[in-house]
């Protein structure tokens, strides 16, 4: 018998079906943290803010108090409501335009200062919402509608590797992993203890997750899961790179 | 490579955001600095596609701070560069347009308005007058050309790098987001082929020489120590602008002399004045308008002239009052007898609403 | 003259493209065209809308508030629509019984075509449509039901569904030809075409057989189905 699968809890009905595009990778990441804030029992606590970009869709996906902001803006905004109101959870929700491009000054900054929040960034290599640009983590060689002819290392340098970067300047206490949408299980474990790490009052807590983008990527569901399983993670190591007892190191 | 991408003319039926790239490239830009932001992408679409057969260049930034003043760095090193932008983006590049003004650099920036405040909508709006005229922390110095057809895009995307170029003030193609998207009939030429000439970019940072024995090193700034130098600085960049305004205002207007009504309205929504004024005038009422085509500076004198045939105005803009801002500044002190306006802030304005808020109007007095 | 055309339908349908060749037609036969889409945020879903006006003069604005003729290709394209419709406005739509309409990208051609970035669609109406009956507009001047994914689907492919929907659009309107419908197709698919001439037979069986399906229909004067 076919196990049927409910929706989180934590999930707002009401705007469900949601408004991602036949298989976005948002949904899924969204699923996984949905199951956490049930297990976690923090939807009273939590606030949830999304980006411009497709994670906006996500300003209405929760029953938790959430904020849309502006482009690259949201860390911060989760910051000051953080450090106006410590008992409150706060949760950066981004894409890869928002938060290595925009966004970029606040993360790094944020990530000095150690900010007790989460962020968690959707990696699909491009910007989706605006019609399929180059973001910073777009691949060598991988067309967009601004590399129309491949994404040369010469013109604009390798990638952005996030994590890595804020792995190495991450302060004590801080959490920062790499997940993917190709093994839930292990992103949602991430996720989780990233949220944990900021339930204790650690430090900041950063999630990357590797995710779709058929729409802008032009790839049928076979090309769409083998470019997110052979190219982007022979790219992006998926692991936790740094954990709150201070090990680091990708896994 | 091939030479020169317009034949000398050539009829085409493309979008807006088409039209400003093939505009730039005829206009001999040599690089674009742009971040996606809607509803301007696709002129980085066609300009990076288009870019490598022309032996153009092109840098999508950081951010649209980053674009602002990546654009007036190519400018220094004296080469014709650009960028676009939209709602928030157009707020982000205030800093940047900020210092073009102060150190007079001439910036070109297309900007397609859409909804705002903040994200609003990525569709259309005619918000952005009172950034794209006086944004920033200055007063002003800017010419801004308000478009209304893909015939204006093209035109005036030549002229603002010559207007920019040769005043030094930073230029605007103030287009829009139905403008950008929708596709429409346009002649395309070479500028030559017009008897258009290019004004030619220079270099300020990184000429020939060696600084300080072939030639006096160049040293900018935009910061003063005190309140006089400052007052010195500015001055005379405000009569300049004076100087060039009367060059480069540009209005349209059509039956003001002997008008009953004369509507105002700028940019796209000005096809629709016309073409309620023709119909209005088709029914026997002596509608007449007038368009401003540079907000900056704006056709005071020409408004002044109209509004001395006819002062019952009726005011018209996708925005709450921020033409009207500007033109009741112009009208000052002249007497108006009737100042009606239709405020509808993102939101398209079509000719039966004008015909229609017009008669209603006229039944009312009469 | 002014001819003012709604098309509208779900996302994937190819009503961009629609739209954009019935301008392109219009423009080739040195009419005014002006073509402009509807886009949202998302970057698929909800209803996809395009305006296409013809005119002997210059068209005042990109939008309107009434349309001369709507071509509506779904259910909850029938409800956006409706909003456009006045006594002279001449409603089409599918009235499929089969199957509804199939929503491919990948479509011969003509549904790859997409003339905007991506956000092209309507946020407006995500609501679901209620089940059971479409409702009308009943204020049109007449109102066509036109089986055009049931044809594709029996008579030629069900890919060549919205250039019966074209043809439909052209037999009401009638304000481009044919031919330079045609033209513009070659223009956009010409080289689809030439490596399979066979597309290009069907795409203009089917741009026929939507003229035809109209053509009986308003023969009947404008019958509701």
């Amino acid at each position: 018998m076919a196990k049927r699968l409910a929706m989180p809890k934590s999930w707002h009905v009401e705007s469900k079906p949601h408004k991602f595009c036949p298989g976005c990778g948002h949904p899924l990441v969204l699923k996984m943290l949905g199951e956490v804030i049930d297990e976690l029992d923090i939807q009273e606590r939590l606030i949830f803010g999304c980006d411009i970009g497709c994670s906006l869709l996500a300003w209405d996906f929760f029953d938790v108090d959430s904020i849309q902001t502006h482009h690259g803006r949201t860390t911060p905004v989760m910051v000051g409501i953080k450090r106006a109101n410590p008992e409150l959870l706060c949760i950066a929700y981004m894409g890869d335009g928002a938060g290595y491009a925009i966004g970029s000054q606040h993360l790094v900054n944020s990530a000095y200062r150690n900010e007790k929040v989460m962020v968690l960034l959707a990696n699909n290599t491009n910007y989706a919402m605006t019609g399929g640009q180059m973001s910073p983590t777009t691949l060598l060689g991988q067309k967009t509608e601004t590399s129309p002819y491949g994404r040369s290392q010469e013109e604009t340098g390798n990638p952005t590797l996030g994590p890595e970067m804020i792995a190495a300047i991450a302060g004590p206490g801080a959490y920062v992993a790499r997940g993917t949408v190709a093994n839930m299980k292990q992103l949602k474990r991430f996720i989780k203890k990233a949220m944990e790490n900021q339930l204790a009052g650690n430090g900041f807590s950063f999630v990357e997750a590797l995710t779709t983008c058929p729409t802008n990527w032009r790839t049928n569901a076979r090309q769409t899961w083998g470019f997110l399983e052979e190219e982007m993670a022979a790219y992006f190591k998926v692991g936790e790179f740094v954990t709150a007892d201070g090990k680091r190191e990708a896994k | 490579m091939i030479e020169s991408p317009i034949k000398d003319e050539q009829k085409v039926f493309v979008t807006g955001n088409e039209v400003i790239a093939w505009a730039a490239l005829a206009a001999e830009a040599d690089i674009m600095y742009g971040y996606p932001i809607t509803p301007q992408n696709e002129i980085m679409h066609y300009w990076t596609r288009l870019a490598p057969k022309y032996g153009k260049k092109f840098l999508q930034t950081e951010d649209e701070l980053s674009a602002g003043f990546t654009t007036l760095g190519g400018i220094l090193a004296g080469r014709k560069a650009f960028s676009a932008t939209a709602g928030p983006g157009t707020i982000l590049f205030q800093e940047s347009i900020s210092m073009a003004e102060m150190m007079r650099i001439p910036m070109v920036v297309v900007v397609q308005q859409r909804g705002g405040p903040s994200t609003a909508t990525v569709i259309y709006s005619q918000q952005e007058v009172n950034m794209v005229t006086f944004g920033g922390n200055g007063e002003g110095w800017r010419v801004v050309y308000s478009t209304s057809t893909h015939q204006e895009l093209y035109d005036y995307t030549i002229k603002a790098f010559n207007t920019a170029w040769k005043y030094r003030f930073p230029t605007f193609i103030l287009g829009d987001g139905y403008q950008a998207k929708m596709r429409e009939s346009l002649v395309m030429y070479k500028p030559s082929a017009r008897g258009i000439e290019l004004v030619k970019p220079y270099t300020v940072l990184g000429g020939p020489g060696v600084p300080g024995r072939d030639r006096l090193a160049v040293h900018l700034r935009n910061t003063f120590s005190v309140e006089e130098e400052l007052y010195e600085a500015v001055m005379p960049a405000q009569e300049e602008y004076e100087q060039m305004a009367v060059e480069v205002v540009e209005h349209d207007s059509q039956h003001t002399e002997g008008a009953e009504i004369i509507i105002i309205a700028h940019g796209v929504v000005s096809r629709a004045a016309i073409a309620a004024m023709n119909r209005l005038r088709n029914k026997g009422i002596k509608a007449g308008y007038f368009r401003p085509i540079t907000l900056r500076p704006f056709p005071e004198q020409e408004l002044r002239k109209a509004a001395g045939h006819c002062s019952n105005f009726l005011l018209v803009e996708s925005a709450l009052g921020q033409l009207a801002r500007l033109v009741k500044e112009a009208l000052f002190n002249v007497p108006v007898e009737r100042f009606d306006t239709i405020y509808k802030p993102g939101v398209g304005i079509t000719a039966e609403e004008l015909v229609e808020a017009i008669e209603k109007n006229r039944k009312v007095e009469h | 003259m002014l001819t003012k055309i709604v098309i509208a339908g779900e996302g994937g349908q190819g009503v961009q493209a629609i739209g954009d060749i019935l301008a392109e037609a219009g423009n080739n036969e040195q009419k005014e065209a002006l073509y402009i889409p509807n886009f949202g945020v998302e970057q698929r879903g909800g209803v996809s809308v395009a305006f296409v006006q013809i005119s002997d003069e210059q068209i005042g604005s990109p939008k309107f508030k009434s349309a001369d003729i709507v071509m509506a290709l779904s259910e909850r394209a029938v409800q956006r629509t409706k909003q456009f419709v006045t006594g002279d406005t001449i409603f089409v739509y599918d009235n499929s019984l089969i199957a509804p309409p199939e929503v491919d990208d990948e479509a011969i051609g003509l549904q790859t075509y997409d003339t905007v970035a991506p956000e092209a669609f309507a946020d407006a109406v995500s609501e679901q449509p209620k089940s059971g009956k479409i409702e009308l507009p009943r204020n049109a001047k007449c109102v066509i039901g036109i089986p055009a994914t049931d044809t594709a689907q029996k008579e030629l492919h069900p890919r060549v569904f919205n250039m019966i929907i074209m043809g439909a659009a052209v037999r009401a309107a009638g304000v481009v030809k044919i031919e330079t419908v045609k033209q513009a197709l070659e223009s956009k698919l010409g080289k689809k075409f030439a490596d399979n001439p066979k597309l290009r037979e069907m795409n203009h069986q089917a741009l026929q057989r939507g003229t035809e399906l109209v053509g009986e229909a308003l023969a009947k004067e404008g019958a509701l189905t």
